[in-house]
């Protein structure tokens, strides 16, 4: 009976659960309020595994290296189907954005919001590549291959040189133009709402 | 496309916003067309989507029997389509528990969500029905959806929450793990931050559903995260949490960890069963009141740092750009908001006489105090009744009886929260953020205006903007 086990359900869990002998009548009428100690320690390969944010000040980017000349490859296989040759207008009916242009926009009628123009941090590119891209086939790229795609995307963009390496130490000190263009909204009742509708 | 005659100039939104207001027009009115299909001679019916047959059951109208011996709706998603009986008090009814022990909506209603025509239908939303909603919990299987890499089907006994970063120690939680722990139940409504995001510059979209279907209420099951983080022991100077999707998106977004303390949830129930699908299967993170975007799906990892990750999603997406070229981010709060469900976009008033206008309100900032109803375009309000009780961060139904002269008039209502806020006007809204007459406005984002439903004296009902 247990050799399928894909095929529990959270309702059948919950009947394991309660067949362990937790005593939830005791918590209920009591005060205890944990600690608890279910579940187990996650080990360093556990959150390796899936661990794969990388912040602005680059902490989590990974080993490897990319350049302009190996991202234009890697883009030309990848990335071209939907965001279209040269990054600017994608390919229609693929929902992809673009990713070149659109800089000294955001002031106008009719903004672009690209890579270039409206992403503060070059890291969050390589962050969202590595989790999400290729469309078709999400999480499949090698860092390098990632490294070198950011390279290849940044200098297409006149953000970086055609000679830059994007590794970890090259990637977070990339400075990208909109990177002070955002207000971080204060939280908490004393600054929002925006309008100041009171009785 | 759909008709271009049918769309207002879009002069001023930016590329990508007119392919989303083009593409929503369409979906309606391919919607609205599917109504039209089922139509017939009681176009006196005070709603768009109900077929002869349902009508005229609700309305008890003669000659009811001879039309709901049609072959009923075969196609009406959740339902089944039983044979209808001509008199079902003179032969036994269908057998107990013989539709495998899960039931099914009637046959009769016809309701479905209905989704933005995007590109691909991975990276989609839908729209959940509010024009015939009944009291405040939306169906588990009309709740809103977004979804930016498909809905994955997530095996339970297989899925895991990893808790790190600065933790004393890295936990890892399988669903039973989490199942034992003290749970939490409470109603809350989740809107997406874009809910009416064509209704800007003009009245766009034609029904409720269009413009507002992008909130939903459900009652959620789970742990608060304040028990988890305790667990793990957070440690001096984190500040938010990076939360993660087992999506192909992987979605993530980080949260203040004040929030992460006060009322976040580890939600694994929904409406008295297990999370649908669509809404995370088999967890997702509620944060009351904070924009949709935020409450992660098919939760795999939480970390805990000192700083915001700055993920697209709370970047390029999501961000509020403002007159000026800078964008505020972070906005996470939705405002107190109301809207009448009835009568509203597309319905079809009888005539001169007595309606109970609906609606619903909500605020992210916590309970409902008041709605004021407007029946002359905002010249004198009045106030509505809430149905009790009245929940924090929860749709709230509102009634307010109104009899109708047979004259042109639009229907307003207003809300006020806990807080003495009161939802403002779209003007208000245009003059603090940008719209300035100049076409300068990149922010689609956070629409919590007022809305106008003009009644014309044929009764027909019409999305307008009047402040």
């Amino acid at each position: 009976m247990f050799t399928n086990i894909n095929k529990l359900t959270l309702g059948s869990i919950c009947v394991v659960a309660v067949s362990v002998g937790v005593s939830f009548g005791a918590a209920a009428g009591g005060s205890y309020g944990g600690p608890y100690g279910f579940g187990s320690s996650a080990s360093a390969g556990d959150i390796a595994k899936i661990d794969i944010d990388v912040m602005p000040d680059g902490r989590g980017a990974p080993p490897g290296q990319g350049s302009y000349a190996e991202g234009k490859k890697v883009y030309a296989d990848k990335c071209a189907a939907c965001h279209g040759a040269d990054m600017a207008k994608p390919v229609k009916g693929t929902g992809a954005a673009p990713l070149r242009g659109g800089r000294d926009t955001l002031t106008s009628g009719k903004p672009k919001k690209t890579v270039e123009s409206y992403w503060p941090y070059a890291t969050t590119l390589f962050d969202y590549t590595k989790r999400a891209m290729p469309f078709n086939d999400p999480g499949s790229m090698t860092d390098n291959e990632i490294y070198a795609v950011v390279a290849y995307i940044l200098a297409e963009g006149n953000v970086i040189s055609k000679d830059a390496v994007m590794n970890a130490k090259t990637l977070p000190k990339v400075k990208m133009p909109n990177q002070d263009g955002f207000i971080a909204f204060p939280q908490g009742n004393g600054h929002r709402p925006d309008i100041f509708n009171y009785d | 496309m759909s008709k271009k005659a049918d769309l207002i100039n879009l002069d001023g939104y930016d590329a990508k916003t007119r392919r989303m207001m083009e593409g929503m027009a369409t979906a309606e009115n391919r919607a609205l067309a599917a109504r039209a299909e089922e139509e017939c001679e009681c176009k006196e019916g005070m709603f768009p989507n109900v077929d002869r047959r349902g009508f005229l059951a609700a309305a008890g109208a003669a000659g009811a029997t001879a039309l709901m011996t049609h072959s009923t709706n075969a196609a009406v998603p959740g339902a089944i389509d039983y044979p209808v009986q001509k008199d079902p008090t003179r032969e036994q009814g269908r057998l107990t528990n013989d539709d495998g022990g899960y039931g099914s909506r009637s046959q009769f209603e016809s309701e479905i969500r209905w989704r933005f025509p995007t590109a691909t239908k991975e990276s989609s939303w839908t729209m959940t029905p509010l024009d015939k909603s009944q009291g405040i919990i939306t169906p588990s299987g009309l709740h809103f959806e977004r979804h930016h890499g498909g809905i994955p089907a997530v095996d339970p006994g297989k899925h895991t929450l990893i808790v790190h970063g600065m933790v004393n120690q890295a936990r890892k939680y399988t669903m039973a793990d989490l199942l034992r722990f003290p749970s939490v139940s409470r109603q809350c409504f989740i809107e997406c931050s874009g809910n009416g995001l064509t209704e800007w510059r003009k009245p766009y979209l034609k029904t409720v559903q269009g413009t507002h279907g992008l909130t939903s209420t459900s009652e959620w099951t789970g742990v608060p995260l304040s028990t988890i983080l305790r667990e793990a022991g957070v440690k001096d100077g984190a500040a938010w949490i990076l939360a993660e999707g087992r999506d192909a998106a992987v979605m993530t977004r980080s949260v203040p960890l004040d929030k992460c303390w006060s009322d976040a949830m580890l939600a694994y129930g929904q409406n008295g069963e297990m999370l649908r699908p669509e809404q995370g299967y088999p967890l997702r993170l509620l944060l009351p009141g904070y924009e949709g975007n935020t409450h992660i799906k098919w939760l795999r990892r939480i970390e805990v740092s000192d700083k915001p990750f700055m993920s697209r999603e709370e970047t390029s997406k999501y961000t509020d750009l403002l007159n000026g070229g800078k964008a505020r981010q972070f906005s996470f709060t939705m405002e107190a908001k109301s809207v009448i469900t009835f009568p509203s976009g597309e319905m079809k008033l009888p005539g001169a006489g007595f309606y109970e206008i609906t609606g619903l309100a909500w605020s992210g900032r916590g309970k409902v105090r008041r709605v004021e109803v407007s029946t002359d375009g905002g010249e004198n309000w009045d106030l509505a009744q809430l149905q009790t009780p009245i929940q924090p961060i929860c749709h709230t139904r509102f009634r307010y009886p109104w009899k109708w002269d047979g004259k042109p008039a639009i229907l307003q209502s207003r809300c006020q929260d806990e807080t003495g806020y009161i939802q403002p006007t779209i003007k208000q809204l245009v003059a603090a953020r940008g719209l300035d007459g100049h076409a300068k406005f990149g922010s689609i984002y956070h629409l919590n205006g007022i809305q106008s439903w003009g009644v014309e004296s044929d009764g027909s009902v019409k999305n307008v903007h009047k402040y």
